[in-house]
């Protein structure tokens, strides 16, 4: 087995690393960049637990060979902070304690933040129809919504 | 299992033809990763197309059609205007296909090549008369839509031969095309039934028209009969009704667990009503 080596970018940072042509961009961040905030939950694309930015878009990494992410940009979960000042997602998030269990988040947050970017000013069925990729267990997805509509006039207002 | 990703056709058909064992081609990859981890298919080689010059490139034609390169998102296909503005049945029915995260990855050449009978977009793209352009050491053909697919998983393609682009045609004036599916429920499900109709009018009649369904064959279905019963008119509701039934006729659905053989058929003819009836208020609106 030939390993591949990559060179990519995650949160702004440069990587390089040495990958199975049949790991996934989840693997790889998870297990080889140390990046486990982006989680795994069916690993066929259908919950987006594990969705992370690819050049802008949000994407399934379980759905994406490690091997594709030469000259790419890649965003996760642990981009999202600078430094110790939260998102504004992260923030509202805590607030509206949109979360139970906490392992569908990661993914809802870089999926809002896609949407947030494109359409700052969603509706809630906006918002609805965006995240309708990522599941929550808890089936809190009230509170999620509500975070999100409220993260949305934050970063409106900056 | 290997992993290539050649920056030219001619590499990556070179690539194909001196292969040892199978080869998958890598565009959205959202139906070959599934594949590739349930153990469905166990590849030999990944050709990675996406680095190819024009395989994420949108274009409009001189002539007023398009060409969309293999790898192409449904995203970026749903941020087209004009495109949405010539074809709203194509966009929509790409649109249907999964979720966000499957819309920032899959292409129609992808969803035509899985060769999925109940695949949203291909109806629809068949049903606006779209070929697909396939490259090979031979040098480029085109082909229609319809001859890609030759079963569930199935397709013509032979060793070599890569499907590069799908080309829409013109959109002639006063046509409009739609897409319907039934899932029990809003998204995140697969086709129980699809309808993709394309229609142009003279002076509100219908003066020509193509009918396509999709999840109630092993292929898609073009329901000729269902054309005839419509062209002519003015889509009044006995046209309706024979659409429905020439529709219904047509179907050749499986039993599972997504639908009996008779709730697909009984739905194959409310769908194309429903259908029919969203592309003709579309296209008296342009005319």
């Amino acid at each position: 087995m030939t390993m591949i080596h990559v060179k990519t970018t995650v949160n702004g940072d440069p990587h390089e690393f040495l990958c199975d042509p049949r790991e996934t961009m989840l693997d790889v961040l998870r297990d080889r960049l140390s990046l486990t905030g982006t989680k795994e939950g069916c690993g066929t694309g259908d919950c987006g637990s594990c969705s992370i930015i690819l050049d802008g878009n949000v994407i399934c990494s379980c759905l994406m060979l490690a091997s594709e992410a030469e000259d790419k940009k890649i965003e996760t979960v642990e981009g999202m902070a600078d430094g110790e000042e939260l998102h504004p997602l992260q923030e509202k998030f805590l607030q509206h304690a949109a979360l139970q269990c906490g392992v569908c988040t990661p993914g809802i947050l870089v999926a809002a933040k896609v949407l947030l970017a494109r359409n700052p000013d969603p509706t809630e069925s906006e918002i609805r129809y965006w995240l309708a990729g990522n599941l929550c267990r808890c089936t809190g997805y009230d509170k999620i919504v509500r975070a999100v509509m409220d993260a949305a006039a934050v970063l409106r207002s900056v | 299992m290997e992993y290539v990703s050649p920056t030219t056709l001619e590499d990556a058909i070179q690539l194909a033809e001196e292969a040892n064992g199978s080869v998958r081609y890598l565009a959205g990859g959202t139906d070959v990763l599934v594949q590739l981890r349930s153990g469905m298919y166990k590849p030999d080689l990944v050709i990675d197309l996406k680095r190819i010059d024009g395989m994420l490139d949108v274009t409009r034609m001189e002539s007023g059609g398009w060409k969309l390169g293999a790898a192409v998102p449904g995203i970026t296909i749903g941020e087209i205007e004009q495109l949405r503005k010539d074809w709203p049945g194509i966009v929509e029915a790409t649109e249907l296909i999964g979720s966000t995260q499957i819309q920032g990855r899959a292409s129609l050449v992808g969803n035509l090549c899985n060769a999925s009978p109940a695949a949203d977009s291909v109806p629809a793209i068949a049903a606006a008369g779209a070929t697909v352009t396939i490259a090979s050491s031979n040098g480029s053909r085109e082909a229609s839509v319809a001859e890609i697919v030759t079963g569930p998983g199935k397709t013509s393609l032979n060793k070599g031969e890569i499907v590069v682009a799908i080309n829409l045609p013109p959109r002639v004036s006063s046509g409009a095309d739609a897409y319907l599916r039934f899932i029990p429920r809003t998204e995140m499900d697969i086709a129980v039934v699809g309808c993709a109709i394309n229609l142009t009018l003279d002076d509100n009649i219908i003066a020509d028209a193509a009918v396509v369904l999709g999840a109630v064959a092993p292929t898609i279905v073009k329901v000729s009969a269902a054309t005839d019963q419509i062209r002519g008119t003015e889509l009044d509701d006995k046209a309706l009704e024979n659409l429905s039934a020439a529709c219904r006729a047509a179907c050749k659905p499986i039993n599972d667990k997504r639908g009996t053989v008779e709730f697909r058929t009984d739905v194959a003819g409310v769908l194309a009503k429903r259908t029919a009836k969203i592309a003709y208020q579309r296209a008296r609106l342009i005319e």
